[in-house]
């Protein structure tokens, strides 16, 4: 995971997993692919509105008329991804195709759900960086030199090292990092 | 070591673990439902091959409860789903909906079939996993793709947690129960005040209370953040769990030398009854702080608030008044829903009790505690004000983003359903609890 370049949505503290993808949106196959773009359709939609991509609000992370999000970035307050065990809250971040979230701390369940799905990176901020973006701003991960930088304002911030979760991250998931590992 | 640690020591075979350390270890039970079983099914045909087999049928258990009386043509499909797979697979502990198997909320349900055992790890496809801690075993809730890997393997990688130790102090006030204990502390810590970290409680406030009593306490630690609660098993432990199932287990014990990440000692006589304002469980205040509020509805239900012991607590508060809400009772689990119709209280069944005085009588299941489909029984489709004895109150999870939810015991729910605005429950057990108001 050398590179990740985009545009960045930010949210605040305590994004839960009803504001990821709302419960009564579950219902949608993951596998069936006619079904399974609704989940990029729904990503974010449960966050109120005034919080949805600040500084402003009211900014929806997927506009409703379309399957996939324009932001790849998602920046966040801490405890992101807390509430429920429902993987379908990073996949649906993956499906509306965002590459990585970086929060000062995560839900254990959701972070642990992130990598070992191989859905997207959770990286962890070593400070609450929700000031330094707005919604919108370039913004690239290094994930190599484990910066994240806003290159609307040309500002870098470090991130911390994946450590022990790096390699299961690299593999792509659990399954790739067993198969590797020639446990499976 | 803690008992954290012991449990995750012998299950990965090692002598000694210390938090921190990351560890591969086997699986006593794997617990899955019909909202992530399907795709967890998914993923371990995608890895293992179409054809493949569990790795041991006797340790996966499917308990679907989530959507279950709903008209929703995807949400019965998961159920179909479920079927196809236990019918395949030849899985003994399949709890089928429609059958006089069917269960219920999966975290109650567990416990009753004899699931829950000291010294065992147990994972589950959902958050509240973390309730089975209350039997002295290590369990904890994690996603579908570690579930479908524990299906094909039996295993799964651990990160050791450090332990936060909440002692209470005495006997527990006659007019607070574990809801109120549960809600005090994640106000105190925070909704992530506990993250990664294993929550244990003791003290004799704790170790008084039956099993309903306890897992009432444990099962909220995910809303703090945490990995997993746990409390010490006891006699109270051991009979409740071999009435229900001849497993042999061995029961583990902190070290009188454990090393904890930090130790919070209360007081049990100076508890308040609490409430969790909207919307969020550790946006706290006490029930006098907040009296008065205004409401339009209360429900008793779920795995944290619909067990027997919720519904007598409620009923002795009910019995006798009229009720100025809406309110809807929904037990966790089918044999809850007997139990409601045989369990007196003063010469009248609790569901006489709840059903003459308007309540709406549910079904065993999840129901409106996360929302679910419209056609969900007591979901918050509206602007409602709601006081629940479930465990969370996000943003629209009960249903409606525009609903408010407070989440209180079933003593303060029972007490603001008869007045209408939230009320604190010693106006209304003063005398049966002797104490002056
Ligand atoms: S009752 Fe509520 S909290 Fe418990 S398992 Fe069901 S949805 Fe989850």
């Amino acid at each position: 995971m050398s590179k990740i370049k985009g545009k960045v949505f930010v949210l605040g503290d305590n994004i839960d997993t009803d504001q990821i993808i709302s419960a009564h949106h579950l219902v949608y196959s993951l596998d069936k692919p006619e079904e399974r773009i609704f989940y990029g359709r729904f990503c974010l939609s449960g966050v109120p509105d005034e919080q949805s991509g600040l500084p402003g609000g009211n900014i929806p992370f997927t506009d409703p008329d379309k399957f996939e999000s324009e932001f790849s970035i998602v920046v966040a307050g801490k405890n992101f991804g807390c509430g429920s065990s429902r993987e379908h809250a990073p996949f649906s971040m993956q499906i509306a195709g965002a590459k990585a979230v970086v929060s000062p701390t995560y839900a254990r369940i959701f972070y642990r759900n992130a990598v070992d799905g191989g859905f997207l990176i959770p990286y962890e901020s070593l400070e609450d960086l929700t000031e330094k973006f707005s919604t919108h701003d370039e913004v690239e991960i290094d994930g190599v030199k484990d910066t994240i930088t806003n290159l609307t304002t040309g500002k870098s911030y470090p991130l911390k090292p994946l450590g022990d979760v790096a390699d299961i991250v690299n593999a792509g998931g659990i399954f790739e990092f067993a198969k590797k590992a020639g446990m499976v | 070591m803690t008992l954290t640690e012991k449990i995750l020591a012998k299950a990965s075979g090692n002598s000694k673990l210390d938090a921190g350390d990351n560890a591969w270890v086997n699986v006593d039970i794997l617990m899955t439902h019909d909202v992530c079983g399907p795709p967890t099914i998914g993923i371990f045909k995608k890895h293992f091959g179409e054809h493949a087999k569990v790795w041991d049928k006797e340790k996966v258990v499917i308990i679907p409860d989530h959507y279950i009386f709903t008209k929703d043509k995807y949400a019965n499909r998961n159920i179909d789903i479920l079927r196809e797979f236990a019918r395949e697979q030849d899985l003994p502990h399949y709890y089928d909906v429609g059958t006089d198997r069917y269960k219920g909320v999966c975290h109650v349900a567990m416990p009753e079939e004899g699931f829950t055992r000291p010294g065992n790890v147990l994972f589950g496809t959902d958050s509240h996993t973390c309730t089975a801690g209350a039997f002295g075993q290590f369990a904890t809730g994690i996603g579908n793709t570690d579930a479908g890997f524990i299906l094909g393997t039996g295993k799964l990688w651990v990160k050791v947690p450090e332990t936060m130790k909440f002692i209470f102090d005495g006997e527990i006030p006659p007019y607070i129960m574990a809801k109120d204990l549960i809600l005090q502390i994640i106000g105190d810590i925070g909704v992530d005040g506990a993250t990664y970290r294993a929550m244990e409680f003791a003290g004799d406030g704790v170790m008084d209370m039956d099993m309903e009593g306890r897992m009432t306490l444990t099962n909220m630690v995910i809303e703090a953040g945490g990995k997993n609660g746990i409390i010490e098993p006891d006699e109270v432990t051991f009979d409740y769990v071999r009435s229900r199932t001849d497993y042999n287990f061995e029961a583990l014990f902190n070290d009188e030398k454990a090393q904890y990440h930090s130790v919070r000692r209360y007081k049990s006589s100076e508890l308040l009854p609490m409430v969790a304002k909207p919307h969020s469980p550790d946006n706290k205040a006490t029930v006098r702080e907040v009296e008065g509020t205004p409401l339009t509805r209360a429900y008793i239900g779920s795995c944290t608030g619909g067990k027997i012991s919720d519904f007598i607590a409620a009923a002795k508060i009910i019995k006798g008044h009229e009720l100025k809400l809406d309110t809807y009772i929904v037990p966790a689990t089918t044999l809850i829903r007997e139990q409601l119709k045989t369990e007196t209280y003063e010469g009248e069944t609790l569901w006489d009790i709840f059903e003459s005085r308007g309540c709406q009588m549910g079904e065993a299941s999840c129901a409106a505690c996360l929302g679910g489909p419209s056609d969900t029984f007591g979901r918050l489709n509206h602007e409602e004000i709601c006081i629940s004895t479930t465990n969370r109150n996000f943003p629209g999870r009960m249903g409606s983003k525009k609903a408010q939810v407070y989440l209180a015991s079933p003593y303060t729910v029972a007490a603001s359903a008869i007045t209408g605005k939230i009320t604190d429950p010693r106006e209304y057990l003063s005398v049966e609890a002797g104490v002056a108001v």
